[in-house]
């Protein structure tokens, strides 16, 4: 076995069994951590699927993150109110069920993805970034000043959803269901990447023109990518509305778009457990350094510029003892 | 009136813009580094203001030691991280100076508190001048106009018609090249990114005193400066220049016109909420039809 | 038999006071980032009054984190306390949309929470919780208090306007329900707008007697300064939070003789405010803001149920809480039917005190005993 396989076993053990530990001993909140953990890096694996292995710097992820929280919370809100969402064209109700919601989560970020996507993949480079930014920024300031579902407050709605024979407010049921959509993104991006359509993404991302020379049109490669990906962090977004009972705008903004990426980047860029061992570090830091001192903010800052300056290729690339330029 | 004195508003926005971008236009153009402290050393600027302003009760030498605090912690900042990261890809850069960001935030607010600070203008700047047509217009929003325009020249100046900029285009082209010249470019590249830096202490002296002095006021500040050198083009000071003034015009008619053409064909109330957030949205929906009608900005280079 | 209920009397009053059970507190408020200055007045508002309680409140811990004004952080926050912590009472929180996300989960699981600031229409009303206190204000009373002052000055003519976000709408509401003359003009502005040249602008053009303004934080210190020299002479009018302790010192002189309104002010005449006053300036070198008092009053509210019932005992602790049995630092202070406190509205104006330190003194009571326009919605 691989260094790396070894330490991606680790950076999910750590996970996994830190959760159980927690539960164990009964420190619910850790459970809680540790679920934040896992949903924080499905919005990484998500993103990583662009940006990672497509090339393609998306900084306006947290639209989908968000987009997934809202419908989430607009379809819980309207069962629980007992209104439907629409009589046009026909009647459409709220509903509880993650197992109902989830599609149309998948569904409508796919959608907002398509279309952002078509139009942004005009640019590239640094224009690409910032155009990405310009969409997220333009449904930021339009959930701020939409009162319908509680513009800048957010949008409560108490209960988490149910999931068939799963009681969800338990801590370790719900950390054990994002932990399992975790895997299942992650089993998805592993088969993928290994596929003729993953192969085609990442040389399409390494030189483009030699693949538009054997015939691929990397455009429709890469907003395929796209949209697959802002499918995946639409989905951490659901999950995170769920976690909290709660979605609000600050979702949407672009420290949420900043934090994603930085999950991959402290984890390792294009590296299948980047996201997840970003994620897991920067939770547990977040919470451990938040006791030292009311400053915490400035450790935060000077470990990750330690990691960025002293090992590129991020935490798992150190571990692997494989820096960046040889990692594909 | 009113629509001259907003076409002016717009105008003067877009300098104020100018001069938040001006900083990042260098470093992001000529040495291609995704700097995310910009906001930072723009608030630098305004704290070291801020506080020797009140110490000495001068504005002007609150000026200058914004000048000069920002330009060491630019340089210093060159010094210790960026120079190791201009090989690195902007990932690396971005994920470096989102550290920046919280080292220069948090310990800000360490060292001089959570309440925002006094800074006001000197009596110089302050009060109104009356234009021909009988508008009142503020002296210091005209003093934005006239200094957005002088660093634009000058900036113009620096890279066209000095030996220091000759270089520094020089180095953009071809980095070995001018290194084999003997032209130490590490020294150049330090000098320029503190130019860069004293230049957003400048506009956060000055913006600051118009504004609130406070931890976290460099963000939006931030965000804005990227969107206008972005739709400029990367690397143009022209584009930067135009398109500072297009987004200025942008948000302030967008802002001033809005609600009142949606008034037309729906209730005063909805229009005003709905006309803010359009206007919220207005600078954002520019950039996209911008840079999806001409990917590489107004005057970035064809790709 | 007189004995008897004498001695019986004593040994209630003894329980009141020696038996007090523990109850555990959780602060949630804004201490990293801009906004750290209102939490900070929070905290340090809260602290002193268990300070000055001495004996009394050795039963009472608090547990205090950092919520980063994000609404996520806070939610998780609050879950910690409420799973981890056992907190019996959460408190702190000082913006809308946090309490918001925190308040609806956190009473569902039978914990109180008593709002030292925040005070939004929904919990106020159909939301509304019998675990749920507001000691500070419903969020419109301030605005409504300014549009009474505004009738009160005869102005005819305002120009109104707040950021476009629900409390923002919320504010131009309440102005409304008491300012019934007519509306020179009505704008949102962007929320976190630094340069509000245009808004002049059109306030200019207006020919308005008065204007109107909520702008929380550093939106209000930007658009005062900016008001000041933009050569606009008419009056501006507005909610206390734009010329709160906290952001008065970076107004400066901008600010001078402009009326807000208040359930409370530095001056306010009475003796447990004399004493909040004093000690806070002594403990911690600053005068306190509207924050700090509101947060004072909530420990000592604290206080006075816990010297009466035991947590534990919700229904008991609850009845207490109800009573307000306190020296409030605001006066004559009761709870409505919806918990949100009725209480005195006043004007005040911003002066400079001996030590030239920019400050506010009350002028005027704009309206007496407010309760809240949402209180017949709530059914409890």
């Amino acid at each position: 076995m691989s260094r790396l396989a070894l330490v991606n076993i680790a950076v999910l053990g750590l996970l996994i069994g830190g959760a159980l530990v927690a539960h164990l001993t009964g420190h619910a909140f850790l459970v809680t951590l540790a679920t934040k953990a896992a949903i924080f890096a499905l919005a990484g694996v998500g993103l990583n699927f662009a940006l990672g292995y497509g090339g393609l710097v998306s900084f306006g992820h947290a639209a989908f993150f968000g987009i997934g929280g809202y419908v989430t919370g607009i379809l819980a809100s309207h069962a629980m109110s007992g209104t439907p969402l629409t009589t046009l064209p026909y009647t459409m109700n709220g509903t509880n069920e993650m197992l109902a919601i989830w599609p149309m989560v998948l569904l409508v970020s796919g959608l907002a993805a398509l279309a952002i996507g078509a139009l942004s993949l005009r640019t590239s480079g640094v224009y690409f970034i910032m155009v990405t930014l310009a969409f997220a920024q333009m449904i930021y300031w339009f959930a701020i000043g939409w009162p319908a579902y509680g513009g800048e407050d957010g949008l409560s709605f108490y209960v988490r959803n149910t999931f068939p024979g799963v009681p969800t407010m338990r801590p370790l049921n719900y950390f054990l269901i994002c932990t399992a959509l975790l895997l299942l993104a992650l089993g998805f991006t592993a088969v993928v990447m290994r596929a003729r359509f993953g192969l085609a993404l990442q040389a399409a991302r390494r030189n483009t023109q030699r693949t538009v020379a054997v015939g691929i049109r990397p455009f429709g490669i890469r907003l395929t990518a796209f949209v697959i990906s802002a499918m995946i962090t639409g989905l951490a977004g659901s999950l995170y509305a769920d976690l909290n009972r709660f979605v609000s705008p600050a979702m949407l903004n672009w420290h949420m778009s900043g934090e994603i990426m930085v999950f991959i980047i402290l984890g390792g860029v294009g590296r299948l457990m980047g996201p997840v061992a970003g994620a897991v570090v920067f939770v547990t830091m977040e919470h451990l350094l938040g006791g030292i001192t009311e400053y915490w903010q400035v450790l935060l800052g000077l470990v990750l510029l330690a990691i960025v300056l002293w090992a590129p290729g991020g935490i798992v690339g150190m571990l692997s003892g494989r820096g960046r330029d040889n990692a594909h | 009136m009113l629509i001259f004195e907003q076409l002016l508003n717009g105008l003067q926005y877009g300098m104020t813009l100018f001069l938040m971008a001006a900083g990042l236009t260098l470093v992001f153009g000529v040495m291609g580094l995704i700097n995310l402290a910009h906001g930072s050393l723009y608030m630098i600027g305004a704290f070291a203001c801020a506080v020797v302003a009140a110490a000495t009760g001068s504005f002007w030498l609150g000026v200058a030691a914004s000048l000069a605090a920002a330009a060491a912690a630019g340089a210093l900042m060159e010094l210790l991280v960026i120079r190791r990261l201009y090989r690195r890809d902007h990932l690396d850069q971005v994920l470096a100076t989102f550290a920046l960001i919280l080292i220069f935030s948090e310990g800000t607010r360490w060292l001089f508190g959570s309440f925002p600070l006094y800074l006001t203008l000197p009596p110089s700047l302050s009060g109104t001048v009356t234009l021909p047509g009988g508008l009142v217009y503020p002296v210091f929003r005209f003093a934005v106009i006239v200094l957005g325009l002088a660093i634009a020249g000058g900036l113009f100046w620096l890279m066209r018609g000095t030996r220091l900029g000759i270089r520094i285009r020089a180095g953009e082209a071809d980095r070995e090249m001018i290194g084999a010249l003997g032209v130490d470019i590490s020294k150049l590249y330090t000098v320029v990114f503190a130019l860069g830096a004293a230049l957003a202490g400048l506009a956060g002296a000055l913006v600051g005193a118009v504004q609130s002095v406070q931890v976290g006021m460099g963000e939006p500040v931030l965000i804005l400066a990227f969107v206008v050198v972005v739709i400029g083009g990367i690397g143009s000071i022209g584009g930067a220049l135009v398109s500072a003034i297009l987004v200025g015009m942008t948000d302030s008619l967008g802002k001033a016109l809005l609600p009142g053409m949606l008034a037309q064909v729906m209730p005063q109330a909805a229009a005003n909420t709905l006309g803010a957030s359009l206007a919220s949205m207005s600078v954002y929906i520019l950039m996209a039809v911008v840079l999806v009608w001409r990917p590489t900005g107004l005057f970035g280079a064809r790709a | 038999m007189k004995l008897l209920s004498t001695l019986s009397l004593a040994a209630a009053l003894m329980a009141g006071t020696a038996f007090a059970a523990p109850v555990k507190v959780g602060m949630i408020t804004t201490l990293s980032g801009g906004g750290a200055g209102l939490g900070m007045d929070t905290r340090d508002g809260f602290d002193l009054a268990l300070k000055l309680a001495g004996d009394a409140a050795s039963e009472i811990t608090v547990v205090t984190e950092d919520d980063q004004q994000k609404p996520d952080v806070a939610v998780q926050i609050a879950d910690k306390m409420i799973q981890s912590d056992n907190v019996d009472i959460l408190t702190g929180i000082v913006w809308s949309n946090l309490a918001m996300a925190v308040v609806p989960a956190a009473v569902q699981q039978g914990k109180f929470y008593l709002s030292t600031n925040a005070g939004p229409s929904a919990l106020a009303g159909a939301q509304c919780d019998p675990n749920y206190f507001s000691v500070s204000y419903q969020n419109d009373n301030f605005h409504e208090a300014a549009g009474q002052a505004a009738m009160d000055a005869g102005y005819k003519n305002v120009f109104i306007m707040a950021p476009n976000y629900p409390a923002g709408q919320d504010a131009l509401t309440g102005f409304k329900r008491y300012y019934t003359g007519e509306l020179a003009g009505e704008i949102y502005t962007q929320v976190g707008q630094t340069d509000y040249a245009g808004e002049i602008a059109q306030i200019r053009d207006s020919g308005a007697d008065a204007v109107f303004f909520f702008l929380p934080g550093g939106m209000g210190i930007s658009f005062i300064k900016q008001y000041a020299g933009s050569g606009v002479t008419t009056p501006l009018i507005g909610p206390a939070f734009s010329f709160s302790q906290d952001v008065l010192p970076a107004v400066g002189d901008a600010a001078l003789g402009i009326r807000n309104t208040a359930s409370w002010a530095p001056d306010l005449d009475n003796e447990a405010n004399h004493k909040f006053v004093e000690a806070f300036k002594e403990e911690y070198g600053r005068i306190p803001s509207v924050y700090a008092a509101q947060a004072y009053d909530t420990a000592n509210l604290i206080l006075s149920a816990a010297a009466k019932a035991d947590v534990t005992d919700a229904d008991a602790f609850r009845e207490a809480l109800r009573e307000a049995d306190f020296d409030s630092v605001r006066g004559n202070f009761t709870f409505g039917p919806n918990q949100h406190p009725i209480q005195d509205l006043y004007v005040r104006e911003v002066v400079k005190d001996a030590d030239g330190v920019l400050t506010n003194k009350i002028v005027g009571v704009a309206i007496e005993d407010r309760g809240d326009a949402y209180a017949e919605q709530c059914s409890m």
